[in-house]
């Protein structure tokens, strides 16, 4: 149970600063939390609505509409097969039933190591590539069952630590405004004139 | 030239006129270096070398019909915003999630900066003084690209304060979702980036060119929509427009996906190309596997009535698609072969649309759970004839009157246009019935083939027990 970390809370602020209006970091810095603790806490919550100015429920409110954020522990790799048409079409319900069997876990599971849990997911975008899945939101295409295996031998022996990063961390890199270019937000109410450059003119 | 990228799976090249993904070639594409060394910031120079006005009567004349899914044209979206209302943002869409869809995804992993820029130049054009752009949660790669391309054009003056030295300044910032299909619709998405739960808003009022983000009007335009003002702007509207049809002009890019030889994501002329092209030509897919019979495809992502080979030589041009009794929507086209459980197909996309329900209109919420849990009992051999007219009823309560469907020769029906009438806010509830409406108008037989299985046990065994 964890607040953010001080260099999170720099993070944090950073975030918040982007936006006309802080709730709008909400989800950002929810990823934050995730990223932080794997999963979202409690304290975590509480802290995120002290930054944004918002209550704990409001926080919790956004939070429990989106699938991605989890309020317990997952395993180190959330391996999400795809069920939707295109990957129905090609077999996915085999490598589901594959999976379960290969994990000894059924979907929605954790392994007893704590390395895996097992999702259903709808179509995550690569319906060319069918059947997909995604480890941590990195994907793997056209899996066969032996795709998996291996895959999932990789994971255990931490083969492919610099490929997935733990679940929590989605993306790797993140924006930075540099300070002397950004623009900076305001309330919307704060500003009431258009725009410098229409003027009529060219910029150029 | 035919082929796939190795960088880029799922895009396949060919002889076509490329707007959107002419750098898929080179496996850097992503990267400011080789966006500077092939034009890349060239249609930022030539907007802002006109006043904004002008840039968006150029964006009008060109007719850059939205590419999310409704195909409305930018240039007009961008004139709905009222007179003399400041601030107005730009918010891009880049929650990609429809099923069968993907480019959006592609075009922010392979050139985030052709992403940027064309915000830019919409932002110049429109008055729009701060950008957000909304990645799916679930995209990581895409968010690394673009948060990196990002950084780099920010350093380089592309973005920020008094871009390329004028008194043009806006900040893009980047914003990512974690996993609702809803909040695709621009009103659920603004309600996301406001911090809520992702529930799309009633229009009217909240149509957002008028009363959007913050109540400000709001501008919000799909990826690939933005991705075509860079060459836009270098080429001219008159450019643009000769490629295409007159309402359907430039081009598209369409994932196909499901029981082709030749699955992948292809640039198309756009209004010109048609079904038995991309599903058929070597060009394109190449057939269907194993030189199987077509049965089915969806040609316009899982909201999508289907079609049968009778609509094979439509083109991709979206009134004649409309009138056909379904849409084009977000460039997605499932296909489905002979060997194909049709009742099983369609349960695949009822699920996926009754999950994704966000709960706030009750046909929707009600519905979509009663048309998967239906459904899912008639696949298991455990419905009863009823069972298919309260499907029925069940849709009707979402969508009222004749649901859109094809044509069909043997079946003797005619076509039912599209759009449907609608008892939701948005469109995720219609979208649940429309797989089980096309299959059960089309492929009836399939179902009742499952209930008279049932039917054949007997029903006496329970007496002749006791």
């Amino acid at each position: 149970m964890s607040r953010l970390s001080e260099g999170n809370i720099r993070l944090a602020n950073e975030i918040i600063g982007r936006y006309p209006r802080p709730r709008s970091a909400m989800i950002p810095l929810l990823h934050l939390a995730q990223q932080q603790d794997g999963y979202l806490t409690n304290d975590a919550m509480v802290h995120i609505g002290e930054l944004v100015g918002s209550t704990s429920a409001e926080v919790y409110g956004t939070a429990s509409f989106y699938e991605m954020f989890k309020f317990e522990p997952v395993g180190k790799y959330l391996v999400n097969i795809c069920g939707t048409l295109s990957c129905a079409l090609m077999g996915s319900e085999e490598l589901m039933h594959h999976a379960e069997h290969k994990l000894g876990v059924k979907m929605g599971g954790t392994t007893d190591d704590g390395l895996f849990t097992l999702e259903h997911a709808e179509c995550q975008a690569a319906c060319t590539e069918a059947p997909c899945l995604q480890v941590n939101y990195r994907y793997r295409f056209r899996v066969t069952a032996a795709d998996f295996d291996s895959l999932i031998d990789d994971l255990s022996a931490g083969r492919l630590v610099d490929e997935i990063p733990a679940h929590g961390t989605v993306a790797r890199v993140a924006q930075h405004i540099p300070r002397d270019r950004g623009v900076g937000a305001v309330p919307p109410e704060s500003v009431t004139e258009a725009p410098v450059w229409l003027d009529g003119k060219a910029a150029l | 030239m035919t082929g796939t990228y190795a960088h880029a799976p799922g895009f396949i090249v060919g002889d076509r006129p490329k707007i959107v993904t002419s750098r898929f070639e080179y496996e850097d594409s992503y990267t400011l270096t080789r966006y500077l060394a092939t034009d890349g910031y060239q249609g930022l120079r030539a907007a802002l070398s006109r006043p904004a006005n002008e840039v968006h009567d150029e964006v009008r004349t060109a007719t850059v019909l939205g590419r999310g899914g409704a195909g409305f044209p930018a240039g007009t979206k961008w004139g709905l915003t009222p007179q003399g209302v400041y601030p107005r943002y730009l918010v891009v869409n880049g929650d990609e999630s429809e099923p069968g869809t993907y480019k959006d995804r592609l075009l922010m992993e392979r050139d985030p900066h052709q992403l940027i820029e064309g915000c830019l130049i919409a932002c110049y054009a429109a008055g729009l003084s701060q950008c957000f752009l909304y990645i799916r949660g679930e995209m990581a790669l895409a968010q690394e690209r673009v948060a990196v391309a990002l950084n780099d054009a920010y350093a380089a003056g592309y973005i920020g304060k008094n871009i390329l030295g004028t008194h043009f300044s806006v900040d893009i910032v980047l914003h990512w979702g974690a996993g609702a299909y809803v909040v695709g619709e621009e009103t659920a998405l603004i309600e996301s980036l406001e911090g809520n739960r992702g529930m799309p808003r009633l229009k009217p009022p909240f149509f957002p060119a008028a009363n959007g983000l913050y109540g400000q009007p709001t501008i919000v335009n799909n990826v690939e929509t933005l991705a075509n003002l860079p060459w836009l702007m270098c080429n001219g509207a008159e450019a643009y427009t000769a490629i295409g049809t007159k309402t359907s002009p430039g081009t598209r890019m369409v994932a196909v996906s499901g029981h082709v030889k030749r699955p992948g994501v292809y640039e198309i002329v756009n209004g010109v190309t048609t079904f038995r092209d991309l599903l058929y030509k070597d060009e394109f897919c190449g057939g269907i596997r194993n030189d199987n019979e077509l049965k089915a495809f969806v040609p316009g992502g899982g909201s999508a009535p289907w079609f049968t080979p009778d609509q094979l030589d439509l083109p991709f041009e979206g009134s004649q698609v409309g009138a056909a009794g379904s849409m084009l929507g977000s460039g997605a086209i499932m296909v489905m072969d002979e060997t194909t459980d049709i009742p099983a197909a369609a349960l695949t996309l009822t699920r996926f649309y009754a999950h994704e329900s966000c709960g706030k209109c009750t046909p929707c919420r009600e519905g979509g759970t009663w048309l998967e849990r239906i459904l899912s009992r008639v696949v298991d051999g455990k419905g009863t004839s009823a069972d298919l007219e309260q499907l029925i009823e069940v849709g009707t309560s979402i969508c009222p009157g004749d649901f859109p469907h094809a044509s069909n020769e043997k079946l003797g029906l005619t076509a039912v246009p599209f759009p449907y009438k609608m008892n939701t806010i948005c469109f995720v509830g219609p979208s649940a019935y429309a797989p089980v409406n096309s299959a059960l108008v089309l492929f009836r037989e399939e179902f009742e083939a499952r209930i008279v299985k049932r039917h054949t046990i007997p029903v006496t065994a329970v007496g002749a027990a006791l």
